[in-house]
């Protein structure tokens, strides 16, 4: 096969004072027509600067200091401003992770692509007007017509996302660079984004060099893939052997680390329930008296669940479907409009504000982004030592417990002392469920707690949160939009959607036999769902 | 720690400081280099500056000794700028913490008082509070904090807009944490930053604007200030203009210093130019 981009011995260096010299180190990669190479790493990793190095688009004071880049003969790296200008775009496209950000909310879809054309053609513009409807057609967009004249915000992310597409195809470039373009996505929508690229590649011959951190998508996707750590490559290859037969330990790591999509031997759960949730419905209403600027949104919708003691419940959807509005109904971060929350023989939905701050001691919450969910002004030692401290123990014995508490979560008890800027977000991770169970709390409600992390961090808190589950007899309410880590960690799966539960039952039987369509919808857009990752054997799990 | 070393940096910020401490030294020796009252007569009238060793500032209309004013008038403008801005930034605060906090009814009752006082122009709201309520320079003081809170109060709600929805608020309340720690204890440091840069543009406007008032003769009388000394020489500020220059050259001066050094503090708290 013919190679189109060929990167030699890559070395980008970072500035001074960054956590190491080089954000890319010697790496050499080739990209040949008609292919997806998938560059699959962690956070950290340097594949993102990879793209930046391609496109002349390094951050101040990142550079290039040795290889070369070449693509068509010449040396991107020695291209000036002005002749990269006259590459990016028309010979080599990219789409961005974040649609929203990446297009001008004020200006419209069929403006923005026709930019492609008026920049680097001479089309005159009803040409350009049917060349754009032919590119919204080919990515699958409805009613080509009406979405040529929509703004951005009236697409829905999918849409958005199939109209960058169309931007980064629009003048037949050689080469597709694709920075993690289904992240921001639902995963159905990303079943069906990576379904487009793949179609249009084969139909065009594109060389995609598709930058992931996602080994599902790699398994969907990819006809080659690289394997980026700390800015070297450590393994690259073809698709099936690597995902089937990985050599480099770190590889091997990263595979074991992704949850498989079978659930695990059901464990035996008691029936006796702790939480039950019965008829809960939230309804968020907004706008003025008049009826023409009023939407209501009905967030949940008459949800019944149960709870057994010593369990995990775990509630799966995509967003908007409900699920977040549901955890925090639980604790009463929002006002449930009806319906009855029972934890043990107390009704939380209709305690006074005072009365559920007594309660509080007995369900606590984990938070979805390590970066937000702590007080950056405070210790660490501290924000465990609040809710103790909150609920009438004296500040020393709650800091001597918060110590324990770190000890509990695999944190050095000594780093109590330390700020949150200072732990890496597994860490921060760890003190958040630190900070949960420091209350000794009966049921734990986790909204998407290992979503922002990097999967080989992500497995390590899972196994953290099954460990504790089981030492400490905690119920557990598990709030996720990944199925592999639903199946993985719960007893019972609820399937939300639009506000109503769809489907509740057994995990095994979920994912086994779904009784409704979008269960169902649901499992076959999982990306790489036909991949069964090696037997995690020996495998020991990177340092983070 | 920090933002204090991002502080020095900056040469404008350095300017500012060393401006700031000079009107702060002027204020701390006013006693000692001039003991006696500065506005007690001290000798001819209307002597231009440097022509007479005793008074090297020149006298003003009745004879007093402009260098002393000028001296004990730093006393006066630093204590009222800071007095006030005090007072402003508490109220605005309070106001903007709770506005922000809770929203829907607390924030829109809490807003439109906000506004009602910004619509009205704050100076024309100082004449009235000093008019009703007599000009010692107690109540100057506290009519200027209270024209004062508005932009502090928006400025302060803005921020809990943004910090309220963050989740470690949220983990706050799941903790059972109180209303009160929340804002005040959790939130407020994190929203501390703009508020406290803001500040110094209170202050600055705080000490213009008790010159104002002292050029209207509307200021207490019986005070050293800087706008008293060129409310008097405004009589001849045709023929004796030095009168009413030089206070005017030092107002200019202390609050070149404290924006400066606001403009500094901005720079230094600000979390987007950390990395440069």
């Amino acid at each position: 096969m013919k190679t189109v981009l060929s990167i030699e011995g890559l070395t980008v260096a970072l500035p001074p004072g960054a956590d190491r010299p080089h954000a890319l180190e010697d790496v050499s990669l080739a990209l040949s027509a008609n292919e997806i190479l998938c560059v699959v790493g962690e956070s950290g990793s340097g594949k993102s600067m990879m793209t930046g190095a391609l496109l002349g688009l390094l951050p101040e004071g990142v550079r290039a200091t040795a290889g070369k880049i070449l693509f068509d003969g010449e040396d991107l790296l020695t291209l000036g401003d002005a002749a990269l200008r006259k590459i990016r775009g028309a010979r080599i496209g990219m789409v961005f992770q974040e649609p929203m950000t990446a297009l001008n909310p004020l200006r419209t879809i069929g403006d923005q692509i026709a930019e492609m054309f008026r920049t680097h053609t001479d089309l005159v513009s009803a040409e350009i007007t049917q060349r754009v409807i032919d590119l919204l057609r080919d990515v699958h967009i409805p009613h080509p017509e009406e979405a040529r004249r929509a703004y951005p915000h009236e697409l829905s992310g999918g849409q958005r996302q199939r109209a960058m597409i169309a931007m980064a195809l629009a003048l037949e470039p050689r080469v597709l660079i694709a920075d993690e373009p289904t992240t921001a996505l639902d995963v159905t929508t990303q079943a069906q984004i990576l379904k487009l690229i793949r179609e249009l590649q084969q139909r065009k011959g594109t060389a995609v060099l598709f930058i992931t951190h996602d080994f599902g998508v790699v398994a969907e996707i990819a006809d080659r893939v690289a394997v980026m750590q700390r800015g070297r490559l450590v393994e690259a290859g073809r698709a099936e052997d690597i995902l089937k037969r990985p050599q480099h330990l770190y590889t091997k790591a990263l595979i074991a680390a992704v949850p498989p999509l079978v659930p695990p031997p059901p464990k035996a759960v008691t029936a006796e329930p702790i939480l039950r949730i019965e008829h809960v419905s939230k309804t968020y209403r907004k706008g003025g008296l008049w009826s023409r600027h009023r939407r209501v949104t009905h967030a949940v919708q008459d949800a019944n669940l149960v709870l057994p003691r010593g369990g995990t419940l775990g509630i799966v959807g995509e967003s908007g479907s409900g699920k977040s509005t549901l955890a925090r109904c639980i604790v009463r971060l929002l006002d449930p409009d009806s319906g009855s929350i029972h934890l043990g023989g107390t009704d939380l939905a209709r305690l006074s504000r005072s009365a559920m701050r007594e309660q509080t001691r007995r369900i606590q919450m984990v938070f979805q982004d390590p970066f937000a969910s702590l007080n950056p002004r405070r210790r660490a030692g501290e924000l465990v030592a609040q809710g103790p401290i909150i609920h009438g123990e004296t500040p020393a014995k709650a800091l001597a417990k918060a110590k324990d508490m770190f000890a509990l979560v695999g944190l050095d008890p000594d780093a109590t002392e330390r700020y949150p800027h200072e732990f890496s977000g597994g860490q921060r991770q760890r003190i958040g469920l630190a900070r949960a169970l420091a209350l000794e709390p009966e049921v734990l409600v986790a909204d998407e707690p290992v979503s922002a992390l990097d999967v080989s961090v992500q497995a390590q808190v899972l196994r953290l949160l099954a460990d504790l589950r089981s030492r400490l007899g905690l119920s557990v309410v598990f709030i996720t939009h990944d199925l592999r880590v639903a199946a993985q960690i719960c007893d019972r799966i609820a399937v939300m959607k639009s506000g109503v539960v769809v489907e509740e039952g057994r995990t095994a039987e979920v994912f086994g036999a779904p009784r409704h369509s979008y269960t169902r919808a649901l499992l076959a857009s999982v990306p790489g769902r036909g991949w069964t990752p090696p037997e995690r054997s020996d495998v020991l799990l990177a340092a983070p | 720690m920090e933002a204090l070393k991002r502080l020095v940096r900056s040469p404008a910020a350095i300017a500012g400081l060393v401006l700031l401490l000079l009107v702060i030294g002027m204020a701390l020796t006013a006693p000692i280099l001039f003991p006696k009252d500065p506005l007690s007569l001290a000798g001819r009238p209307l002597q231009w500056p440097f022509t007479n060793a005793r008074f090297w500032l020149g006298t003003d209309t009745t004879g007093r000794d402009i260098a002393a004013q000028v001296f004990h008038g730093a006393r006066v403008s630093l204590l009222i700028g800071i007095v006030a801005t005090l007072l402003a930034i508490t109220i605005g605060v309070v106001i903007g913490a709770v506005a922000g906090y809770y929203g829907g009814f607390v924030d829109d009752g809490l807003m439109r008082i906000t506004e009602a006082f910004q619509t009205l122009p704050n100076f024309l709201l100082l004449l009235v509070l000093v008019a009703v309520f007599a000009s010692d320079i107690k109540t100057v003081t506290i009519a200027i904090g209270l024209v004062s809170w508005p932009a502090a109060a928006r400025l302060t709600r803005a921020e809990f807009l943004s910090l309220r929805s963050r989740e470690f608020v949220e983990a706050c309340r799941t903790l059972g944490m109180r209303d009160l720690q929340i804002i005040f204890r959790e939130i407020l440091p994190n929203a501390l930053p703009p508020v406290i840069v803001y500040a110094s543009v209170i202050m600055a406007v705080a000490i213009l604007l008790e010159s104002a008032l002292a050029f209207l003769n509307l200021s207490d009388p019986n005070i050293p200030s800087w706008g008293n000394l060129i409310g008097t020489g405004r009589s001849v500020l045709r023929t004796q203009w030095y009168v009413s220059a030089i206070p005017g050259l030092a107002i200019l001066l202390t609050v070149l210093s404290v924006s400066l050094v606001g403009q500094g503090l901005n720079d230094a708290l600000n979390p987007r130019l950390k990395r440069r």
